[in-house]
């Protein structure tokens, strides 16, 4: 932070040079209000980090000290976070989307126009410590990008000139809602079952808790319903499991973390039909034998919380949660909300339980799988968001008329996320069974170059396979859709973009995880740069096997965005590399530079070097 | 403790079932390499190295719990080669520079380096800009050997809090981090031991070193996976 700070400029601790310093008093409350509980670590880093601008030593040290923990293990849990940070990142965050299709709808001048009204660089705090620039991953807002998060409210569809007045709001310590913005829409442009509004939530609980769990769990097995949060396993299954398994207590989550670039479906559920979701859960609940419901929620979507809260004090006032739900003698079960801090990889199962007890979020060793020893090692089923919306909808219409829609082994319908270069991105709920094309009809896509499947971890799809069809058998997607027209570099805007997304959100505990994506990236920059031989090529797609052998999902498919580029578009590879079999990658110049200037000579390459 | 069946590389074995396919495997020796395993501290899979075709699947024999008729094949030309490709991906990753590391011998990375016959990786050097934390009384972590395998954070069980070691970051970034304050009084024999935890040259001991001259040290004499009768017995 700079010297000389006029007496109007933002200190984050006035009166107090050493960075950052904590107030004490602020994070004892803070610590009082979870029982200092060392569970809810990650509420208590939210509430210190909202409440500070970061989370300093003293407070590592306060933390540390109440959970007779060491301070680099309150670190090692914070720094794991894209949200937490050890240093002030200002009265205001900047948090602007990095995403592919954020790209693709002109991020790049969003980020200078901030840069320049606000007079630092992303990465950084403004000199006088009141407005922090960072990036971030996809914020599930890809069908309104360029959108950015602000101390928790998402800002959408940027230009420039909104960018020169929300700085101008900032610099005058406008509260966050105040500032001039657009909201989030909801974009629904297609209804099918789950959307259209015809279930009365009691009715589909009270149904449920009349019925024996056993009666629920067989209603829905019937249903063949499959996850949707991309895995596709059978719910039924799941929860049958997670029932038998034995526990003092048992505990239902929902996966709402929706983190793979391009879904932005569940964050439409939550704004939109919360009350279906939560019927779900309950649902849910009571099948397994839970009296506890949590809802992990993305960093990102902290802006719907209020209004989350709300809905569930509603269903508490309705009797359909607390003691005796619905009306049912002896079923207790409530919802709460638990949030996340930043980390794509937090949408995997395990890593969501570990996450949600206070840890990093790292991948869980399986077996024990997590209906086994879930959340605090007891049995929990995890599913998403979507799935819970299934189950309210099957209880309350019957598992029959579920089995009518979709395909034989894809029942039901899907919500997709669609965006891109298209005329109309938003939500679509289709049945499965549909293909590509029919989807890129609907959206209004032309001169497509390509279609992203399933985002980063998917497929990216040439125009012969758009006659595919999107179900669990040909092509299984968790909801993302992204067209990408003629007018795009695939390698260089797509591939190169998802390569950094693994790269960043690895939790690296992994060795082909952490390590071969970065030596993918560099294969791919030397492909980009003209230096790439057919060898390089052979090379990336043998890696694929090593990257098999990572612990989760995430490391299993990073390499995805290359090889299926590979096998779909060799083209684009083949005309970039040099049709020899060894491209020198040393330069000389460069490697003696250095040593050169420090012994003030000029070096006698022969050759035509400089 | 009741017995199961399960077959390595086509021959049966009787086994107490609340083993792991490594504990099985090296009761039995049979040689599956591991790197971020160390007996008698709580197996977590992360560098990936044990990995073995397990009823059909590839999983990590470190984690994997023994189950009734389980097929188990733990070396395969195609193993091997993935195998040597996480060696070869840890040499990249890291900055090691073997003659000057006082490891180099009895080094677990480098044992296996020479098991697969490693010459130039495929990979291309990281060079990474990684520090040496040399303030502690004892110990010395030298960042740039660091495979970040955790077994200095699992050596301390999970129930003694505080920890000691633990990571920080995540993605490419992740380090070894550790508590001065809390370590500040270790002796000879903890720092020993802290040493004697992590496989490769990444903790060692303060003013002390060099007692075994190289050529004469563990793995100089017999190497890893050693077919000589005294390592097999
Ligand atoms: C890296 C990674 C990220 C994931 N992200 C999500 C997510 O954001 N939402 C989700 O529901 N499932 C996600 N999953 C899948 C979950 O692990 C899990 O399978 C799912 O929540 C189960 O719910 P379901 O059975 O209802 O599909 C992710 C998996 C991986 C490997
Ligand atoms: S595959 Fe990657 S994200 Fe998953 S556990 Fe391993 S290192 Fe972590
Ligand atoms: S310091 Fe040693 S034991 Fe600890 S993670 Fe690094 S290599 Fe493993
Ligand atoms: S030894 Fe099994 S994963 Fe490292």
């Amino acid at each position: 932070m700079s010297e000389k700070q006029s007496p109007k400029t933002f200190l984050p601790n006035e009166g107090d040079d050493s960075g950052c310093s904590c107030d004490c008093g602020k994070i004892e409350a803070i610590l009082a209000k979870y029982n200092n509980d060392r569970g809810r670590l990650m509420d208590i880093l939210i509430d210190v980090q909202d409440s500070q601008g970061c989370v300093g030593k003293e407070a590592v040290a306060k933390i540390a000290k109440v959970f007779n923990m060491s301070k680099v293990d309150v670190v090692q849990t914070l720094s794991f976070y894209h949200f937490f940070s050890q240093t002030p990142r200002g009265k205001y965050t900047v948090y602007l989307n990095d995403s592919a299709v954020a790209e693709m709808m002109g991020r790049d001048e969003i980020t200078k126009a901030f840069e320049e009204e606000v007079g630092c660089k992303f990465g950084s705090v403004s000199e006088d410590g009141r407005i922090g620039l960072f990036d971030t991953a996809c914020i599930g807002m890809n069908d309104q990008e360029p959108s950015a998060i602000i101390n928790k409210r998402v800002f959408t569809k940027l230009t420039k000139e909104k960018v020169a007045k929300i700085v101008k709001g900032m610099k005058n310590d406008f509260e966050v809602e105040d500032l001039p913005c657009t909201d989030v829409q909801d974009n629904i442009l297609m209804q099918g079952p789950i959307l259209t509004k015809d279930t009365e939530i009691g009715e589909a609980v009270r149904k449920a808790v009349f019925m024996s769990p056993e009666e629920v769990i067989e209603e829905i097995k019937q249903s063949n319903l499959r996850g949707r949060g991309g895995a596709g396993f059978p719910t039924a299954l799941k929860w049958r499991f997670c029932r038998n398994a034995p526990g003092e207590k048992h505990y239902v989550f929902c996966n709402a973390d929706e983190g793979e670039p391009g879904t932005f479906k569940d964050r439409v559920i939550l704004t939109e039909r919360p009350n279906l979701l939560f019927a779900g859960m309950t649902i849910a609940g009571y099948a397994i034998g839970a009296e506890e419901g949590i809802l992990y929620l993305r960093y990102e979507y902290k802006f719907m919380e209020k209004q989350l809260e709300e809905v569930l004090t509603n269903l508490r006032n309705k009797g359909l949660l607390g003691k005796d739900v619905a009306g049912k003698e002896g079923f207790n079960y409530d919802i709460r909300i638990q949030s996340g801090g930043g980390a794509y990889v937090c949408g995997e199962e395990s890593a969501l339980l570990e996450s949600a007890e206070g840890k990093r979020g790292e991948p869980r060793d399986r077996p024990p799988f997590p209906v086994v020893k879930g959340y605090m090692q007891q049995p929990t089923s995890v599913n998403n968001v979507e799935t819970f919306c299934s189950v309210a909808k099957i209880m309350h219409k019957s598992a029959k008329w579920y089995r009518s829609l979709g395909t034989l082994d894809s029942t039901g319908s899907k919500l997709v996320s669609v965006s891109g270069d298209c005329e109309r991105p938003g939500i679509y709920e289709i049945e499965w069974g549909f293909t590509v094309q029919d989807v890129l009809n609907l959206v209004g896509a032309r001169n497509v170059q390509a279609v992203q499947v399933g985002g980063p971890s998917g497929k990216c799809i040439a125009p012969n396979d758009f006659n595919r069809k999107l179900a669990y058998e040909d092509l299984s997607t968790g909801g993302s859709i992204i067209v990408i027209g003629k007018q795009r570099d695939l390698l260089k805007d797509i591939v190169m973009n998802f390569l950094d997304f693994f790269i960043e959100e690895s939790c690296g505990s992994c060795v082909p995880c952490r390590a071969m994506t970065v030596q993918y990236k560099k294969k791919m920059e030397k492909i980009i740069a003209g230096k790439g031989v057919k060898k390089d090529i052979d090379q990336m797609l043998s890696w694929e096997k090593v990257m098999l052998m990572n612990r989760c999902g995430l490391g299993q498919s990073a390499c995805n965005p290359v090889i299926s580029t590979i096998k779909n578009f060799r083209e684009l590879y083949d005309a970039k590399i040099q049709k020899t079999d060894y491209v020198s990658q040393f330069d000389l110049a460069a490697a003696v530079k250095e040593s050169c200037k420090t012994a003030g000579r000029i070096p006698n390459l022969g050759g035509n070097h400089e | 403790m009741n017995k199961i069946l399960i077959t390595i590389d086509g021959k049966g074995y009787l086994v107490e079932s609340d083993k792991t396919v490594l504990e099985v495997a090296r009761e039995n020796k049979i040689f599956i390499p591991t790197l971020c395993n160390l007996q008698g501290i709580k197996p977590q899979g992360s560098c990936r190295i044990c990995t073995c075709m397990i009823d059909g699947r590839m999983m990590t024999a470190c984690t994997t719990p023994v189950s009734n008729n389980m097929i188990v094949i733990t070396k395969t030309e195609e193993l091997d080669k993935l195998r040597s490709n996480i060696v070869e991906l840890l040499f990249a990753e890291g900055n090691h520079f073997c003659p000057s590391c006082e490891r180099s011998g009895n080094c677990e990375l480098q044992a296996l380096a020479y098991l697969y016959k490693i010459m130039v990786p495929e990979f291309d050097y990281i060079f990474p800009n990684r520090n040496v934390d040399a303030t502690h009384p004892k110990i010395i972590l030298d960042h740039n050997r660091c495979i970040l395998c955790k077994r200095c954070i699992r050596r301390k069980k999970e129930a003694e809090n505080p920890t000691w070691f633990v990571f920080k970051n995540r993605g490419d970034k992740v380090q070894i981090n550790f508590d001065h304050e809390l370590t500040a009084d270790f002796d000879d024999e903890m720092a020993q031991k802290a040493m004697d935890t992590c496989p490769v040259g990444a903790i060692i001991r303060k003013e002390k070193g060099y007692d075994v001259p190289m050529g004469k040290r563990k793995y100089d004499k017999h190497p890893i996976n050693c077919d000589c009768i005294k390592c097999k017995e």
